[in-house]
């Protein structure tokens, strides 16, 4: 047994401080800041607006499109290079897909709706703080959604399962160590987004679903905290 | 073309009368196909073909580990191999697809990257495996995957002075592969599981998941696809049937030598 106890002294399915806000960005229609620990993202959704190049346009429904961005300065090693990268793209697209089965595009033909999601500062769990914020920026848009999403990363390192990864367990080099991004809708308890890397046994994958699941219910509590503060009036 | 996919599986087909977790009849690995090529392999799934090469090259490592070699893995989704791709710069598809590929082989480590350094700091192998489909039928997932480790598999390294690779004149000594990957996507269309996707089927199927495991059963990667969710109990039964279906697969490779 090389990992006895969590890097950051957490118990082993504690997530970090989250904090979230909506209504950050006063251009966007919709945004929202969440924070997972050290991990810092901001979304910002434009739209229903009309799609360009006109060619990409489908009259039958409108576009969800993810724009997932590191600051250059947001990650612990090197500068991060601006624009795109192959990472960036995937990342993008998958994100795009898990937040898709909540939203009903059918009111939008023809157009498109922008997500950006940009990070000031990375302690791995981006792609996840992403989701949570970039769902509360579309709620925050006033777009119809059935559900809202919540994503965390659950893993395997050594013999121990653990919730919520920061940089340094996502990058254990001791001892094998395996990395499960999982979006869930808190509401239907489906998963949205599933992607893993490490080696963990077969039979390990159901319990860590279910942490994933566990754990997604305190961050959709924060979310509904979030985004209830926004609409309060104050009457006093 | 959904409704008549969904209706000839109710009953228990597919669209060229496979049974579900049937992969296509003609599946089989060629090595060395690709003569300049340090290692090359081309996988057959029925009509869909896949050619993988790895390139070697001497180059500095990464700051991050500076005693590992690299490896490099990327698809071009080519215009020749299927009428719906298009030149220029790689679609998202084609990154994730790559993307896939790499995790499987980086993930189960497959390669000893460690025997992989030449000068610590300095000097490192980098491995660059290419892959490019021929024909694309259906199903690029698994085929690529399958490519990439078997050209793996088939590598040699060129000769090296210390100062210049010579490519044209290899040696006999073999990649230090120590693990072979094999990833099998399910997806899923309705209520079914399919596996060996047609491109009419992947075109209408709800979700996929690509399941990459090693030789003793371990899950080594996992990526959903699709647009809609799924549940738990479909995660299972799409993770037990890539186990299942793995078997096979890696039979056509053989072992790590």
């Amino acid at each position: 047994m090389v990992y006895a106890k969590r890097i950051d002294g957490r118990d082993w399915t504690e997530l970090r401080p989250m904090s979230a806000k909506v209504g950050v960005i006063d251009n966007a229609h919709g945004s929202a800041t969440f924070s997972m620990g050290k991990t810092v993202a901001f979304a910002a959704v434009y739209g229903p607006r009309e799609l360009y190049p006109k060619f990409l346009q489908d009259p039958k429904k409108g576009l969800l499109r993810c724009h997932y961005n590191m600051m250059p300065f947001s990650g612990a090693g090197e500068r991060v290079r601006p624009g795109p990268s192959r990472r960036s793209r995937e990342i993008s697209l998958v994100m795009a897909n898990a937040l898709l089965p909540v939203m009903d595009m059918t009111q939008f033909p023809n157009a498109v709706v922008d997500v950006f999601v940009e990070f000031t500062q990375t302690d791995a769990g981006s792609r996840c703080a992403g989701i949570c914020a970039a769902a509360l920026a579309l709620a925050d848009a006033g777009l119809t959604m059935k559900d809202l999403v919540t994503a965390v990363a659950v893993g395997k390192i050594d013999d121990k399962f653990v919730v919520d990864l920061n940089y340094e367990e996502d990058s254990y080099k001791e001892a094998e160590a395996a990395d499960v991004p999982v979006a869930v809708l808190p509401n239907s308890g489906k998963i949205s987004l599933l992607q893993m890397d490490g080696i963990i046994e077969p039979e390990e994958l159901p319990k860590l679903l279910e942490l994933a699941r566990e754990a997604t219910k305190k961050i959709y509590e924060v979310q509904k905290k979030a985004l209830l503060k926004k609409f309060e009036v104050d009457v006093s | 073309m959904r409704n008549h996919i969904l209706s000839i599986l109710d009953k228990g087909m597919r669209l060229d009368g496979r049974k579900k977790d049937e992969y296509r009849d003609v599946i089989k690995v060629e090595y060395g196909v690709a003569g300049l090529a340090e290692g090359s392999a081309k996988v057959t799934m029925g009509k869909t073909e896949v050619v993988a090469g790895v390139k070697m090259e001497v180059m500095e490592p990464f700051s991050d580990t500076p005693n590992e070699g690299v490896i490099m893995v990327g698809e071009e989704l080519l215009p020749l191999s299927n009428p719906e791709f298009e030149a220029g710069p790689p679609s998202v598809e084609a990154i994730e697809l790559s993307r896939v590929v790499d995790r499987g082989i980086r993930e189960s480590h497959a390669l000893d990257l460690k025997q992989m350094c030449i000068t610590p700091g300095e000097k490192v192998w980098g491995v660059s495996i290419d892959i490019c489909p021929i024909n694309d039928a259906g199903n690029l997932f698994d085929a690529s995957a399958l490519a990439a480790v078997a050209a793996l598999k088939n590598t040699v390294f060129p000769s090296y002075d210390g100062k210049k690779v010579d490519y044209k004149k290899m040696t006999t000594k073999k990649l230090p592969l120590k693990e072979l990957p094999i990833s099998v996507t399910v997806c899923k269309i309705g209520k079914h599981f399919i596996v060996d996707p047609l491109s009419e089927e992947q075109k209408v199927a709800d979700a996929r998941l690509t399941v990459a495991s090693t030789e003793k059963g371990m899950l080594c990667a996992l990526q959903k696809g699709g647009i809609e969710p799924v549940t738990l109990e479909d995660i299972k039964c799409m993770v037990d049937i890539g186990l299942e279906k793995a078997k096979s697969l890696r039979k056509l490779l053989g072992g790590t030598k």
